[in-house]
């Protein structure tokens, strides 16, 4: 199987699951690694050999892989994706042909390649942005080979299949973004609004969620449905309230009423704590973080809300509990409990504020109260 | 003479430039540049103290945890919050793994290519490398059966035409030394230990909640519970477990890491003799018991004497921005204390997009850190140097081995191949101990000590209208401090100095050059079209930024672009 530069052939030309095979990727662990997509994509386990069937087919596309305004939090959460395998398998499924932290070339070779890729797959390849575009002053604030991140937004953004924002930052902006946005940040979907994006925000964004983003539109030949802010409902179509392991000592009334104290211990609730995941929609409770090890919530900490617009002003401050959380069920998404969410308003409460006025009728009948 | 640019510099945290004059076959003079600005300080400005370590984790999602542990430590100087001896010791066991995985992951994936030429090793003879191997380990993977199955996985890659992140790279450049097997050995342990640090980090998912961006920090303690009794807290199964994987970490830095680095520095002695930067060497305390006092300790070496530790004092650390686009306001050809410092972006570079920096004048996003006016180098170079000097035991035995081994004295560290051995030295001293300080942990919750946090100052109602401090750590990368000022508990001023703006630091109002830019001179650069001198010396220190490289004549035109192959 071992083939020489002499006989290079194009991997386009095969489907990922040969490459797979090639690369001694066992079918067993090609099936396993179906499953768990299947799983991160929301999909009933019946799906799974659809999964299979699909990437039999499917030829390995080529992503670039762009960081402008950010801290590489999503590059390293890429690194530690949940199943062992899927760093492995997203390097051989993908063929990822510019990425700063980890490719071998720098400088115009670097460039080089990326130059290559977009103009040789137009319209086929996908593009992942991490980080913020600023684009005040010109966007003097993030260059990279004397081009500005805007500049370099257009160009490879415009000619993708698909643009993945991975990360709050490059979904809304995030902290560059937060007030006073001293560089004029904004997302990929501001800065460039022709493009095709899908957002994948948390701070930093799950790799599982990602992983089934590409897997998604593979299988699926689309992009998956979105809500009103950009980001697949298979992923953030659920509040974290509503899935949370905490949510019985909510309804029971059991909260942690002090770091370190009983109910803290025993895993009480951690809304009076400042926990956040009544208003913030995202899977976490269900696909958590390295293999599936932790998540904030079980660990202890309140959520402060990473996958929500403007998070870092709506959410803060971080331990000052939600005024009211209204009952309302997990039938609602984003989009129906209201634009209220993430309309940018400089704090919880005017969020907030909004929601109780819309189920008044659901408050609980304790902690109406601020801390 | 010739002018050379660098942009982007890759496989570094960020976006770093680096412009450098050429004479002879070597750097005679070289500009660092950051090329990228958030303005996080500002935005801090009249937030929740107790928030500022989720806020300045996003300086960097690298070295994720670090400037939480700095931020906490600062808004507990300032209110003088103390932290009970269980939080003390979850944070330096979350130090240690991140030190340890930072380190191995920067001599693999980010350093190593510039030793080790992957495509070399497809030549290589599967049975010796297992017997180069087995000469320097016993680590149990090392067998012909294994390399075999890497370097048809590598031929395949290649064989595909498709190179993905390899594509375009210095392969086959003359300054590559290793003979096909110990490049063979390398490539298999560079995919080896991208497996490892998934699985090693697992103890930040564990106290963490996650990583990257661990989320159970708290000023005065942590938030993760602790509780033997409890499913929800941290009890006897997530003990055992962070135990074996500490035991995973140390194994593979002893078994792997370090035989690896000294087999592939024993190519490379030349590089004992270059890069040597601006000799002042400046750490930190570390790792502190539960009385507050160090476990590594802190200090400064100054022109290279190692007679000596000089002790440290905060008020001395000032930050220039002479060359830096920040407003100079108060701060005209001086620097100001941190607690005095402002971060008011000055834009004067030239419109991109463009091919050179003005370097006469400002030219950097980066400030220019000074201690008593001078330029410092931070780092596991210096961390060993201070610990080396003071007699720490552990770290003086460790020193030892590793310059008996490669037949060099302690002056070889000033360098380059210095730089990059003293961080396997860090990562192994540090690696064995932290077990030590879980058998802590757990020896206090067997006490009955179930306590996380010290919960007396944690409403802001508890405050003093002003307060003011900073918060000293050692990250991976080395010397991290946050100063803080508190006015009616809100924040009035927030200053962070990193290691790389110590390191990466550009020109200060004397015109002294920061290390980077030092120990670039007398770089040689074998082939102007193929600088991978620049990328050695400059990865050297681990750079948490972002870069570009082009060569060009000193009066601006350019001389020769890097051509894709």
């Amino acid at each position: 199987m071992s083939k020489t530069r002499t006989e290079a052939r194009d991997d386009t030309e095969l489907s990922i699951s040969q490459i797979l095979k090639e690369r001694g990727v066992s079918r067993r662990d090609f099936l396993k690694f179906c499953s768990t997509v299947t799983a991160a994509l929301a999909l009933p386990p019946s799906f799974a050999p659809s999964v299979a069937q699909a990437l039999d087919e499917v030829k390995r596309p080529p992503l670039v892989w762009l960081e402008f305004q950010g801290c590489t939090g999503d590059s390293e959460a890429l690194l530690r994706s949940a199943n062992p395998t899927v760093a492995e398998i997203i390097l051989d499924i993908l063929s990822v042909d510019y990425h700063e932290t980890i490719m071998a070339a720098a400088g115009h070779q670097a460039e080089a390649a990326l130059d290559k890729t977009i103009t040789d797959y137009k319209g086929k390849y996908f593009a992942v942005i991490e980080g913020s575009i600023p684009m005040k002053d010109g966007g003097v604030f993030g260059c990279v080979g004397g081009k500005s991140n805007l500049e370099r937004a257009r160009q490879v953004c415009g000619g993708a299949a698909a643009t993945i924002a991975i990360g709050n930052c490059a979904s809304y902006g995030g902290i560059p973004a937060a007030a006073p946005n001293p560089t004029g940040a904004v997302g990929v979907k501001e800065a460039v609004p022709g493009a095709t994006v899908i957002n994948l925000p948390g701070c930093p964004c799950n790799a599982d969620n990602l992983t089934a983003t590409i897997v998604h539109y593979l299988v699926f030949n689309k992009i998956p449905a979105l809500d009103g802010h950009g980001r697949p409902l298979f992923a953030y179509g659920k509040r974290i309230h509503d899935n949370c392991e905490r949510r019985p000592h909510f309804d029971a009334g059991q909260y942690v009423e002090h770091w370190g104290d009983d109910g803290h211990r025993k895993g009480y609730c951690l809304y009076k704590m400042g926990c956040k995941g009544p208003a913030t929609f995202h899977n976490c409770p269900t696909q958590r973080y390295n293999e599936k090890t932790a998540w904030p919530i079980g660990s202890g900490h309140p959520c402060v809300g990473c996958a929500e617009p403007q998070f870092w002003d709506v959410m803060s401050p971080m331990y000052k509990r939600l005024p009211n959380v209204p009952g309302f069920g997990i039938e609602h998404t984003a989009d129906a409990i209201g634009l209220g969410l993430a309309a940018g308003a400089a704090g919880a409460f005017v969020v907030h504020g909004a929601l109780s006025a819309m189920r008044k009728d659901k408050e609980p009948g304790e902690d109406t109260k601020e801390d | 003479m010739s002018k050379i640019v660098v942009d982007p510099i890759t496989r570094i945290e960020g976006h770093l430039r680096v412009e450098a004059e050429v004479s002879g076959g070597k750097i005679s003079n070289a500009w660092v540049s950051g090329t990228m600005f958030r303005g996080i300080e500002t935005i801090l400005k009249g937030r929740d103290p107790r928030d500022a370590w989720y806020w300045t984790q996003r300086f960097c999602g690298v070295c994720t945890t670090v400037h939480s542990i700095a931020s906490i430590r600062a808004v507990e100087d300032a209110l003088k919050i103390p932290v009970p001896p269980n939080a003390q010791l979850i944070r330096n066991i979350i130090i240690a793994i991140q030190n340890t995985q930072d380190h191995v992951i920067h001599f693999y994936h980010l350093h190593a290519l510039d030793w080790v030429d992957i495509t070399s090793g497809l030549k290589a003879d599967p049975v010796k490398t297992a017997q180069l191997a087995a000469s320097i380990s016993d680590w149990p993977n090392n067998s012909p059966t294994y390399f075999k199955a890497v370097q048809d996985k590598v031929k395949a890659f290649v064989g595909s035409g498709r190179l993905g992140p390899f594509a375009n790279a210095y392969w086959g450049h003359p300054a590559y030394k290793l003979p096909p097997e110990a490049n063979l050995m390398a490539t298999a342990h560079y995919l080896e230990a991208l497996e490892w640090q998934k699985d090693i980090i697992k103890i930040h998912a564990i106290l963490g909640s996650k990583n990257p961006h661990p989320q159970t920090f708290l000023v005065g303690g942590m938030s993760i519970p602790i509780d033997p009794d409890s499913q929800n807290a941290l009890n006897a199964d997530k003990l055992i477990e962070i135990k074996r994987l500490l035991h995973k970490a140390q194994e593979f830095v002893e078994k792997v890491y370090i035989p690896d680095l000294l087999a592939v520095a024993s190519f490379y002695k030349d590089w004992a003799g270059i890069g040597a930067g601006v000799g002042n060497y400046m750490c930190y305390p570390e790792f502190p018991d539960a009385n507050g006092k160090p476990w590594l300790p802190g200090g400064a070496i100054l022109n290279r004497d190692i007679s000596k530790v000089v002790p440290l004092d905060q008020k001395k650390i000032t930050e220039h921005v002479e060359h830096s686009w920040y407003q100079d306001a108060g701060s005209e050809g001086k620097g100001l204390h941190p607690w005095e410092g402002s971060s008011e972006p000055n834009y004067t570079g030239p419109k991109p997009p463009y091919q050179y920096l003005d370097t006469d004048k400002k030219y950097s996003w980066v400030k220019a850190p000074r201690y008593e006016e001078k330029p410092m180098e931070v780092g596991p170079l210096s961390r060993v140097l201070v610990a080396y000097v003071s007699g720490h035991k552990e770290t003086k035995a460790a020193v030892d081995l590793v310059l008996k081994k490669l037949g060099v004295g302690p002056e070889a560290l000033f360098s380059t191949l210095g730089r990059t051995g003293a961080r396997g030295i860090d990562c192994l001293v540090i690696a064995q101990q932290a077990p030590k300080w879980l058998d802590e942990l757990i020896g206090n919750i067997a006490k009955g000590d179930l306590r996380i946090h010290s919960n007396e100052l944690w409403d802001p109602a508890t405050w003093p209208a002003e307060a003011h401090g900073y918060g000293w750590h050692e990250a991976p990368r080395g010397g991290l401090g946050h100063w803080i000022k508190i006015k009616d508990q809100k924040i009035l001023n927030y200053q962070a100095v990193v290691p790389s703006t110590w390191n990466a630091s550009p020109r200060d109002a004397k015109g002294q050059a920061g290390p980077y830019e030092a120990a670039l001179l007398g770089t040689p650069v074998a082939d102007p079209e193929k600088p991978l001198e620049i990328l050695r010396t400059i990865h050297s220190f681990d750079p948490c930024l972002a870069c570009a490289v082009h060569v060009l004549d000193a009066t601006g035109r350019e001389m020769v672009r890097v051509k894709a192959s």
